[in-house]
């Protein structure tokens, strides 16, 4: 490893706080350094971030505006199944009603009906006894003639 | 210190001691380039790695990559200001991830295993040169963020809010880069040093917890070290009304 020793002859005693020429060759070294950093790091480095930064806000911004179109979208078809489901409810009390008023109809008719069988029926009912009955009185009639005739020829 | 044996295989203190290289007629120490490149060559591995096909939903080393730029971002963005900390965020961002990289390295690598004919290998940060030398960067760049941004109206910082501060304000501007070099410095020195020593004392465990006490004042030191040059940095920028 002798070969990094450059000089053997004249070194200086040394010491902590040995200031030589190696204080303005580590500045030029660092400045170097700052500028090889800066197009191999800090370059890219913030170009990648920043892209990512603008990337994100734009798919931010884009996501914003469809979600405020999705909820005007929403809103709009809420307020139209609120206007369906009110015509649903008249149209379903409209039936309901109408249903009720042709039960009523019908019941009426068919009550009128019965009552119009019934009463015709009874008159036929009287009419049929009635005829019976004078047939009846018209043969008691005879019979009791007939009757008053044997006892009357018997004496 | 009669009972110790004079050097143990795994700890001797070396302070001070540096490997001279001699260009011209100047003299480097050649110990802290060495471990700065390597630490240099880890570093920009991390980052050609994981900037290598970034995609816009991060994988593996991306993720790691990212999160230390938003950190870097953070601290450049609360010191610096909305408006300029995107020209300065390279300046502040090197500077803590070289001074991480280099603490941690310290720390963390068996510097040991490297012979070198005088000095020994470690944190380029436990060399007063590197400090002083970010340090001074530090305050070039604030000048020049504020001469630049500014013109000649970069000195009224010195008489606001009253001119009363103006000596206050002149003697800042020196205690600034060596109040930065010297924290720095003796912070990391005193972690290899407490290490080094403990080691010398009792070879197993027991410098565990200054071990890893010291890999968290080491990301402390560097978040400091940055933090402070994009508070100076924004300083200069900042404007009066």
């Amino acid at each position: 490893m002798t070969w990094l020793l450059f000089a053997e002859a004249g070194v200086p005693e040394g010491g902590l706080f040995d200031l030589d020429a190696t204080l303005p060759l580590m500045a030029v070294q660092v400045v170097l350094l700052t500028y090889i950093l800066n197009s191999l790091f800090f370059r890219p480095v913030s170009k990648v971030v920043e892209d990512r930064e603008g990337y994100i806000s734009t798919s931010r911004a884009d996501a914003k505006q469809k979600l405020a179109q999705v909820e005007k979208l929403e809103a709009d078809l809420s307020e139209q199944l609120k206007g369906a489901r009110q015509a649903a409810q008249s149209v379903i009390v409209a039936a309901e009603k109408e249903v009720d008023n042709l039960y009523r109809e019908a019941l009426a008719q068919a009550e009128a009906e019965a009552n119009r069988t019934k009463e015709e029926s009874r008159r036929a009912i009287d009419a049929e006894s009635e005829s019976a009955r004078t047939k009846l009185q018209g043969q008691v009639d005879q019979l009791s003639n007939k009757i008053i005739d044997r006892l009357l020829s018997a004496r | 210190m009669a009972l110790l044996p004079p050097t143990l295989p795994l700890a001797q203190l070396e302070v001070g001691r540096h490997l001279y290289w001699q260009i011209g007629g100047i003299h480097l120490h050649g110990q802290v380039f060495l471990s700065s490149w390597i630490l240099i060559g880890v570093l920009m591995a991390f980052v050609v790695l994981g900037t290598r096909g970034m995609q816009r939903d991060p994988i593996g080393l991306q993720n790691l990559l990212e999160l230390s730029w938003g950190f870097l971002r953070d601290i450049a963005r609360d010191n610096i200001g909305e408006k300029h900390y995107r020209d300065w965020l390279p300046f502040v961002g090197t500077l803590f991830l070289f001074i991480f990289f280099s603490n941690w390295g310290g720390a963390l690598i068996p510097w040991k295993v490297f012979e070198l004919p005088d000095g020994e290998l470690g944190a380029p940060t436990v060399d007063i040169n590197t400090t002083v030398a970010m340090a001074l960067l530090v305050s070039l760049a604030y000048f020049y963020a504020g001469l630049s941004r500014k013109g000649l109206r970069f000195f009224e910082l010195y008489v606001e809010p009253t001119p009363i501060m103006l000596p206050f304000k002149i003697i800042e501007e020196f205690t600034k880069p060596l109040s930065l070099s010297f924290r720095l410095f003796g912070n990391i020195l005193a972690d290899e040093l407490a290490v080094a020593v403990l080691v010398y004392l009792v070879p197993l465990f027991i410098p565990l917890p200054v071990m890893l006490l010291g890999l968290f004042t080491s990301a402390i030191q560097a978040m400091i070290f940055a933090t402070l040059a994009a508070f100076y940095i924004g300083e200069g920028l900042h404007e009066f009304h």
